[in-house]
């Protein structure tokens, strides 16, 4: 859910002497720039080490250009369908009461709870050419393992809650009366859903975007295992990285590394624009019903 | 037709919609993460009780479940005096590059697990910014059991910090205030008063990425050298068996993490009931 409630604590409270209350804060910036900013710096270290030229030439390499290719079109597709769905079973969760709920909801959050390995295991399984349906598919010419299929369809099981479990926290909370006014004040349901419903949930939506989008373009062990690693054809970015790395191409392998941070630390400016913004919008509401 | 439906069985709604989106929303579950999930099932029924046993048993299993459990629990302990201390920092100390640090917390749910892992090795390698001085003084941090640690710290990070921020926002200054001028200490303070609101939070960040930490990859592959029975974590078994086309093996294995990661995670949320209802 969207960060905290949005309460700014009070720092007369703390009543810790001033040097402890130095040493902890500095213990925890620390810790922070030794776990997360030198492994950050480190990457775009490594990548830029043999200069701009190799980095250019190994982000512009077919190889590289393909795989970029390829986790765009990956993300093109999961981020919408995970999207229209989230939007489903939010209202479908959060508007009604039935039996289940509560184990319905439980089960939207599953593939979080999947290590990524088995992700992909279970797709192997299923669509592989000794699985569940490969005869049936092979039959047929189509190929979904080691194919741009298998790593889509993974891709869609791995980031199936993000958008699904922004919403459906948020669209409880609010409740259903401003959709019941618009509907009995005439309004249809499409009408309803457009000028009422998406409004009030518009940045938990993009929210949820941001996020899927980061995973979708960013993951790596499930769809490891249903690419079968060809060049050109069934490489993500995260799995050229890996190519690179493997191969001891350091200077491509982080110069492709790069990019996808790049996109993470982007990922993590917007989602903090949001989550301010949305601090902003409640601190407004609650100050007006004051 | 929905109507009829809310009006027999459940409360009735003036909403439209509920059997199309309920319907979407069971129907898309079912393919796209539960029929795939139920292959695993599947797959390991195929094999004789003694042929499971076998394969979940064998020494290079144990030894990986060994290590992916042991470096999760170390993880898990490491983040949860250290994700304290920042959650701690970030909610109740205002200093320049508080709402960056804050920001930056998230990096590792928001940094490809691969990138980490290269980026994690690069640094702690022995002529990485951190791993010089580390092998001076003798830590071997790559290609070994701390390695992994050290990466499933960075993964499980986040969970704790971003489930104990909340609960040290909701802390009331008044009653902690009230603790300290009657007289209590800011020892007996903090043990009376705040850890015991901490806790349940602090409980549910550690089992989180505790979880996380059993599952994890990409991130750790790349520093812990991959050396069967010493630093193979259970993930890497699972894909080892399947590129020998193994499925069934891999299958099996993999029916053991699930079920200890479901189950970690099954035990939080019972104790979490547990908890909330004992209030």
């Amino acid at each position: 859910m969207i960060g905290p409630t949005g309460k700014q604590h009070h720092s007369a409270a703390a009543w810790e002497p001033a040097w402890l209350r130095r040493s902890i804060a500095i213990t925890a910036a620390a810790f922070l720039a030794l776990f997360l900013l030198l492994p950050l710096a480190a990457v775009f270290a490594e990548g830029l080490r043999r200069g701009w030229g190799v980095f250019a030439a190994s982000v512009a390499s077919p190889d590289a250009l393909s795989a970029i290719r390829l986790t765009l079109v990956t993300a093109a597709v999961a981020v919408p369908l995970n999207a229209l769905f989230g939007i489903l079973a939010a209202w479908a969760l959060a508007r009604f009461r039935f039996p289940g709920r509560s184990v319905l909801a439980a089960m939207i959050d599953l593939p979080f709870a999947v290590p990524p390995v088995i992700a992909g295991l279970i797709f192997v399984l299923l669509f592989g050419s000794r699985g569940w349906l490969g005869g049936w598919l092979s039959e047929r010419g189509i190929q979904i393992i080691y194919a741009p299929a298998g790593i889509i369809i993974a891709t869609v099981f791995i980031t199936f809650p993000f958008v699904a479990r922004e919403l459906i926290p948020l669209m409880r909370e609010q409740g259903s009366d401003e959709e019941v006014a618009a509907l009995s004040l005439g309004a249809g349901w499409w009408q309803t859903f457009r000028r009422v419903t998406l409004p009030n949930v518009r940045w938990a939506l993009l929210y949820g975007l941001i996020l899927c989008n980061a995973r979708a373009m960013g993951e790596f062990g499930a769809v490891s295992i249903v690419s079968g690693h060809i060049r050109g054809e069934t490489n993500t970015l995260p799995l050229h990285v890996e190519i690179l790395y493997n191969e001891y191409d350091f200077a491509g392998s982080f110069a492709a590394a790069s990019l996808l941070a790049s996109l993470a630390v982007v990922t993590l400016i917007v989602k903090s624009l949001v989550e301010w913004k949305v601090r902003r919008d409640r601190a407004a509401a609650a100050a007006e019903e004051h | 037709m929905p109507r009829r439906l809310t009006g027999r069985l459940l409360p009735w709604s003036p909403l439209p919609g509920f059997g199309l989106s309920l319907g979407a929303t069971l129907l898309y579950l079912s393919v796209v993460v539960l029929i795939p999930l139920s292959t695993l099932v599947f797959k390991t029924a195929e094999m004789t009780w003694g042929d499971f046993w076998a394969t979940v048993t064998a020494p290079r299993v144990v030894a990986s479940y060994k290590l992916t459990f042991g470096a999760a629990a170390a993880a898990a302990a490491v983040n949860a005096v250290f994700g304290t201390l920042v959650a701690w920092s970030l909610v109740r100390y205002r200093f320049p590059g508080r709402r960056i640090l804050d920001a930056m917390v998230d990096l590792p749910f928001a940094l490809p697990t691969a990138v980490s892992g290269i980026a994690l090795t690069a640094v702690l390698a022995p002529n990485g910014w951190l791993g010089t001085h580390l092998e001076r003084i003798g830590v071997k941090a790559v290609f070994s059991p701390l390695g992994v640690c050290i990466a499933l710290i960075f993964v499980g990070l986040p969970f704790v910090v971003r489930s104990v921020q909340p609960a040290l926002e909701d802390l009331d200054a008044e009653i902690e205030e009230a603790a300290l001028s009657l007289g209590a200490g800011p020892f007996a303070t903090l043990r009376r008063v705040i850890l015991p609101t901490l806790a349940p939070a602090l409980l549910t960040g550690v089992t989180l990425a505790f979880a996380r930490g059993l599952g994890e990859y990409g991130s750790v592959i790349f520093i812990s050298g991959n050396m069967p029975m010493r630093t193979e974590i259970t993930s890497l078994l699972i894909v080892t068996k399947l590129e020998q086309f193994d499925y069934a093996g891999a299958a099996a294995i993999s029916v053991v993490t699930l079920t200890l990661s479901l189950g970690v995670l099954l035990a939080l949320n019972l104790t979490q009931r547990l908890l909330s209802r004992g209030r």
